[in-house]
C-alpha cells in the first residue's frame, strides 16, 4: 500500500465526477421541481377528467383527428356534457390553453417528448405572422 | 350404399365444375358496380362540383382573387422555383387546360387565355387507387380527401392523377406562407397536398374560399345530386366541358365556354 495517496486521491475524483449531476442539481435546487406548466386562468373545466387528460391526451387528440378528418364528425361530447368543436387550434389553444409555450412545451419538454403536431398545426399566437 | 370409383370421381368433377362457375359468374355480376362504399345503384345524396365559366372568368384581366383566397386559407406557400412549388387552384392556357378542344386553326382569341385548374374531385380518382395508405381517399358527397397524418410521401398519387393537380412538398413550406392562418393546419416537408374542395368550409355551410372570392361569381359550386341546385341547373341547360374525359375520370370541375 505504497500507493494508498494516489488510489484514494483517483478514487475520490471519480466519485466526485460520477456524482457531479446530483450535486450541480441540490445547489441549483432543480431535483424536486415538476414541469410546472401553467393551468388556463380562463376556463376550469377540461373536455375530460384532470386524471384521464394526464394520461391520455394523446390518445383523445389520436380519435379527434380521425374522427374529424376520416369520418367527417366534428362535434365531440364532453364529459360534463357540453358538446365542443374537435380542434387542436381551435378549442384546446384558442378556448383555454392559450399559452402553448408554457403549457404544452414545458412538460413535453420535462418528459424528452418532442411531438410532431406543431409541425402542420399552428399556435395561434403565430396568426397574421410570417413563420420564418 | 355402395359408390364406386367411377361415379366418385364424376360426383367430385362436378362439384368443381359448379364453384368455378359460380365464381365466374359472380365476377361478371359485379363488373360495373365497382367497390364503392355505398349500396350499389343508389344515387348519392350529396355530390359537389364546380362550373367555371370561363368567358366570366376573362373578364376582369389578372385578376388572382380566387388564388389569393385559397393560398390565405390554406396556408399553401409561395414557393417560386418551379420545381418545388405548390398549387391548389392556378391558370393554365386554354390550350393545356382543355388539350381535347385544341384544333390547329382560329382560336387566337382565347388559346393563351388562362383558365382555372383545380382538382376535379373525380368520380373515378386515379389518386386514391394508387394511394397505398389510403392517405387520400373519396368521401360519400365526392370530395377525394386527404389525410396528412398518413401520407407516406410516396408520390403516386402525383404520378398517377392526369391533371397535375397535386403538389409535394419538397422543402418545409413555413417559411413561404406570408401570413399564418391558424384555423387551418400548414403541411410539411414530406407530403402531397392538394385542393379539398374546402370541406372545412362546408361544415359551417361556407361556400368555397375560391367561389366566395369571384368578383365575377364565374365559379359556381353547389351539390350537383339536387336537381334544384345551381350548378344542376347550369349543367342541364348548358354545355359543359371536362377535361381531359377521353380518360374515363369523369371530374366533377365543369367548364363553360
Amino acid at each position: 500500500m505504497r500507493d494508498r495517496g494516489v488510489i484514494y486521491t483517483g478514487l475520490l475524483t471519480f466519485l466526485a465526477l460520477m456524482t457531479f449531476p446530483v450535486w450541480h442539481d441540490l445547489a441549483a435546487k432543480t431535483t424536486s421541481r415538476g414541469p410546472e406548466p401553467v393551468m388556463p386562468t380562463r376556463e376550469k373545466l377540461c373536455v375530460a377528467p384532470l386524471s384521464y387528460m394526464r394520461t391520455s391526451h394523446m390518445n383523445m387528440l389520436m380519435d379527434w383527428r380521425d374522427a374529424v378528418v376520416r369520418h367527417d364528425v366534428h362535434s365531440f361530447k364532453a364529459y360534463n356534457g357540453k358538446t365542443y368543436n374537435m380542434s387542436l387550434t381551435g378549442t384546446c389553444l384558442t378556448g383555454c390553453h392559450t399559452n402553448k409555450a408554457e403549457f404544452c412545451d414545458r412538460c413535453h419538454n420535462y418528459a424528452g417528448v418532442s411531438v410532431y403536431c406543431w409541425d402542420c398545426h399552428v399556435d395561434p399566437k403565430m396568426a397574421g405572422r410570417s413563420a420564418k | 350404399m355402395k359408390i364406386s370409383r367411377k361415379r366418385f370421381l364424376q360426383i367430385g368433377g362436378l362439384t368443381l365444375c359448379a364453384v368455378a362457375c359460380k365464381t365466374a359468374v359472380g365476377e361478371l355480376l359485379d363488373i360495373g358496380e365497382g367497390n364503392s362504399p355505398s349500396a350499389p345503384g343508389a344515387a348519392p345524396a350529396t355530390r359537389w362540383a364546380m362550373v367555371v365559366d370561363t368567358a366570366k372568368c376573362f373578364k376582369k384581366d389578372g385578376c388572382t382573387d380566387c388564388i389569393r383566397a385559397c393560398n390565405k386559407a390554406h396556408n399553401v406557400p409561395a414557393i417560386n422555383d418551379a420545381n418545388h412549388e405548390v398549387k391548389w387552384i392556378w391558370k393554365e392556357s386554354f390550350e393545356n387546360a382543355l388539350p381535347s378542344q385544341a384544333n390547329p386553326y382560329g382560336g387566337e382569341k382565347f388559346r393563351d387565355k388562362p383558365v382555372m385548374v383545380l382538382c376535379n374531385h373525380c368520380d373515378k380518382p386515379p389518386c386514391v387507387r394508387v394511394c397505398p395508405t389510403q392517405a387520400t381517399w373519396k368521401r360519400e358527397d365526392g370530395i377525394v380527401m386527404m389525410d396528412w397524418h398518413r401520407c407516406i410521401g410516396c408520390r403516386y398519387c402525383v404520378a398517377a392523377c392526369p391533371y397535375g393537380s397535386r403538389s409535394f412538398n419538397w422543402v418545409d413550406p413555413r417559411p413561404y406562407i406570408a401570413e399564418l392562418n391558424p384555423s387551418f393546419p400548414t403541411r410539411t416537408k414530406g407530403v402531397v397536398e392538394k385542393c379539398n374542395f374546402c370541406e372545412e368550409r362546408l361544415v359551417n355551410g361556407q361556400l368555397p374560399a375560391c367561389v366566395a372570392a369571384c368578383p365575377e361569381k364565374a365559379l359556381v359550386f353547389g351539390n350537383v345530386a339536387d336537381p334544384k341546385s345551381d350548378v344542376r341547373q347550369i349543367l342541364e341547360s348548358r354545355f359543359t366541358l371536362r377535361r381531359k374525359p377521353e380518360l374515363g375520370t369523369q371530374p366533377n370541375v365543369f367548364y363553360l365556354v
